[in-house]
């Protein structure tokens, strides 16, 4: 069977994907957090601790949209005009939540004014990429290669339910990062924060997975179709597992390890994800082979994904370790 | 609200205020990060503090000005799709990969040294710390080569086949990204970087140095610094920017003459010598410029090298090719116009070091910090020269604009541009008040970093630092 170069590239979108989602995921949470932490120490504390590697997040986002333009230009231009309008409102949060790490420490007189555009923007960004994510899974009506619905298709109790859970997620995943960057007042009130969001990412994860195999029949399919139940059935198992060690962790008192398993909540979430979704990148009609972009294009870019990520992951690992440990409140001087 | 109007026009007009807005930090940021690492390099190099203290006080000035080039490059990313729907369906197989190059080779460079730049001085060592400098220096120019390359292959394509579906597809890369106009647009864009930063730095030194009381005049070095190095840079790049502006115009002229007549203002051939319109209204539906004013022979000189060269005009060409002929005339001019300004400004400083008045000569400071924004003007007209004068084509002569967009509605379209715009003026507004308001407080010794310890100062719990906090904001002053 020759290399499917399609395929590899689908891995590849779908690998940044992830790679943005838990990334960008602590950072966003962060800033929905920020109303519950005090003003001053330990909100300063808290954005410290993601200032250095915000934007080297936010790249994998510019990645997952360049990557998808270039290897399946067709879904590119079909997803974006379908979800038009949360697109858009993602891309101005994010503009107001990225202006304003630099901007609040610029005027403390500003500061609050820059803070509530951290939490909004990190609100909005999140909620809107769940809406995206909900309304793809719903399905996108297209007709010669262009999108064929209305401007609000992609508002649905459905689309919803999975951007309020993806809110969720991204503030377990910023309350356990600050548990395991922080120290003192801040790392106990992010714990207690991480048991309560622990508690709604869990239950949100249910609802949406219980929704998702009545959207479409061949959802329904592909989770309870025999014999390949065997294999889809390992998702929820391990979910529950790590819903367990999770709480366990949180219970005893660790520091990293209550990270790294919403991490892995994330991690199988985007499995179940790919579970639905297979083979289509544009559900319910247009599949990965379909919109891939011509084999010499995917050639081309092939030397430079598979030199560059490592180099990527090298490096950005390098630029977590310089900053690791935990982060003071006043910073890296 | 929107209904009445043209939802491609929409479309079009929130790419060029989108892509505009982005534009301006890129151009500064491109030199600003070339500019850091050679204060960070002189530093190291000489051990004289007066480099540290500039890369400090620029470094802090870089970290507003790149965030704000971050986010508004991801609006971009999207941009394609969102509104250009079928011109992504249809390029995305060229342009897509060029684009995805500079994300994997230059974005990631860019933001994953930049952290390491901005906070780890402290944790990394000199050595290191240069090297991430040099990794975020490098990442821009990248970023410049690949973007740039998917924009002139756009302007002048090769190296494509068309397939069944109605797509560019590739036919030799090496053709597609060195197309004819690329190293053209790549030297000029990247000089014009140089040049933009330069004159901001050049503003920021003349402003302080006008500003110093005398008995301050001995102890503004960190001004002074800044000013001569600027100056010397506008003294190089201008005179070649000039040369290398001219190359690219005899190359648009080979490439894309239909722009060239509308940048010229030349509705009419003249088969015995073209005249140069210094200035005149273009009236497109008349044919014919208003209130003219025209050096005979002197625009065949120019791009032909001969008085009586002929040129074709815009009446060689179906009116429905025809670019916006206003638009394209007046950028150009008001871009030349600033080029001639920097020329002058290179000039009349070359003339103040021989004379060795270089920082007590008011008029030169008055005047540079009078073009401190000349870059960002010329920039931005520059490329609406070369992007409306690519009109009425997306992929030059193949791909008209109306046959590239999603299908669009008026009201959606025109609602996100507004929000575009509230936000953009709000926040970069914002971010432009902060920067001037760094820009307006002297270098001065032992400048702090990125301000990651402000807040404790502030609070007062460390003593000895809320002095030196005192100092950085020039309080005393």
């Amino acid at each position: 069977m020759p290399f499917d170069l399609p395929m590899f590239f689908a891995f590849i979108i779908a690998f940044a994907i992830l790679a943005y989602v838990v990334m960008d995921g602590f950072d966003l949470g962060v800033g929905i957090l920020f109303p519950f932490l005090p003003v001053g120490r330990e909100r300063d504390s808290a954005i410290n601790s993601v200032a250095p590697v915000w934007d080297g997040n936010e790249t994998w986002l510019v990645m997952g949209g360049g990557g998808l333009l270039a290897a399946f230009p067709l879904a590119y231009g079909m997803i974006l005009s379908a979800l038009y309008a949360p697109i858009i409102a993602m891309l101005l949060a994010l503009v107001f939540r990225g202006v304003a790490f630099e901007f609040r420490w610029r005027d403390p007189r500003h500061r609050p004014l820059w803070d509530v555009a951290f939490t909004g923007g990190s609100i909005v960004a999140a909620l809107a990429q769940g809406i995206t994510l909900g309304a793809l899974l719903q399905g996108i009506a297209v007709q010669n290669r262009t999108y064929a619905g209305g401007w609000f298709d992609w508002l649905t109790p459905f689309s919803l339910l999975v951007g309020v859970s993806l809110v969720c997620g991204y503030a377990l995943l910023g309350s356990t990062w600050l548990v395991m960057k922080s120290e003192g007042s801040l790392q106990e009130r992010c714990h207690r924060l991480a048991f309560r969001l622990g508690i709604a990412t869990i239950v949100a994860m249910a609802a949406v997975s219980a929704a998702t195999p009545f959207l479409r029949e061949a959802y329904w399919m592909r989770w309870f179709a025999w014999p390949q139940v065997l294999f889809t059935a390992q998702v929820p198992v391990l979910v529950a597992i790590v819903t367990f060690v999770l709480f366990w962790s949180l219970r005893r008192g660790h520091h990293y390890t209550p990270f790294l398993m919403a991490l892995a909540l994330f991690g199988l979430g985007l499995a179940g994800l790919g579970v639905s979704l297979y083979p289509y990148v544009v559900p319910p009609s247009v599949s990965i082979w379909d919109a891939a972009a011509p084999h010499d294009s995917l050639a081309f870019m092939l030397p430079g994904v598979l030199i560059m990520v490592p180099i990527i992951l090298a490096y950005t690992g390098y630029s977590y370790w310089v900053f690791r440990g935990k982060t003071g409140h006043e910073g890296y001087h | 609200m929107f209904e009445g109007l043209d939802a491609i026009f929409l479309a079009r007009l929130q790419f060029a205020f989108t892509v505009s807005f982005h534009f301006i930090f890129p151009s500064f940021s491109i030199g600003l990060a070339s500019y850091l690492a050679v204060l960070e390099g002189l530093w190291l190099w000489t051990g004289r503090q007066v480099y540290l203290d500039l890369f400090k006080y620029w470094l802090k000035i870089f970290a507003l000005a790149f965030g704000m080039g971050v986010v508004s490059g991801i609006v971009m990313s999207y941009q394609f799709g969102t509104n250009w729907s079928v011109f992504s369906d249809k390029a995305g197989p060229i342009v897509g990969p060029l684009m995805a190059y500079e994300v994997l080779t230059a974005f990631f460079l860019e933001a994953g040294f930049l952290g390491v730049m901005l906070f780890g001085m402290n944790r990394v060592g000199k050595g290191l710390h240069f090297a991430a400098t040099l990794a975020v220096a490098v990442g821009t120019f990248f970023s410049a080569f690949w973007i740039l390359s998917a924009n002139s292959w756009m302007q002048t394509p090769a190296g494509y086949a068309i397939n069944a579906g109605g797509q560019f597809v590739p036919a030799d890369w090496w053709a597609i990204i060195f197309n004819p106009s690329f190293p053209y647009r790549l030297v000029h864009t990247v000089f014009g970087a140089y040049l933009t930063t330069a004159l901001v730095v050049g503003a920021v030194g003349a402003w302080h140095l006008l500003r110093a009381k005398p008995a301050e005049k001995g102890r503004n070095e960190g001004a002074r610094v800044m000013f001569s190095m600027a100056m010397g840079m506008i003294t190089v790049v201008a005179p070649l920017q000039i040369f290398a502006g001219d190359q690219h115009g005899l190359n648009t002229l080979e490439h894309q003459p239909v722009k060239v007549m509308a940048m010229e203002g030349h509705f009419k051939s003249h088969p015995d010598g073209a005249p140069l319109v210094l200035f005149g209204w273009p009236d497109e539906a008349a044919g014919k410029n208003l209130f003219a004013v025209e050096i005979p022979k002197a625009s065949s000189l120019i791009l032909k090298h001969s008085w009586d060269a002929p040129l074709k005009g815009l009446d060689t060409v179906d009116r429905k090719d025809w670019p916006p002929v206003p638009v394209v005339f007046w950028a150009f001019r008001i871009m030349v116009g600033m080029g001639m300004l920097m020329l002058t400004l290179a000039a009349f400083s070359l003339l103040a070091r021989v004379r060795k008045r270089l920082y007590d000569w008011p008029l030169l400071h008055r005047f540079a910090l009078a073009m401190g924004p000349a870059g960002f003007v010329a920039v931005i007209a520059g490329w609406v020269t070369t992007e409306v004068g690519r009109q009425p084509y997306t992929v030059y002569g193949l791909l008209r604009t109306v046959d590239s967009a999603s299908a669009l509605d008026a009201p959606a379209v025109g609602a996100s541009l507004l929000a575009f715009v509230v936000v953009y003026f709000f926040a970069f507004g914002a971010g432009t008040y902060y920067i001037l308001k760094l820009m307006s407080h002297p270098p001065h010794l032992g400048e702090e970093g990125p301000r990651r310890d402000q807040p404790v100062r502030a609070a007062g719990i460390t003593p000895a630092p809320a002095v030196s906090e005192s100092l950085a904001t020039g309080k005393e002053a």
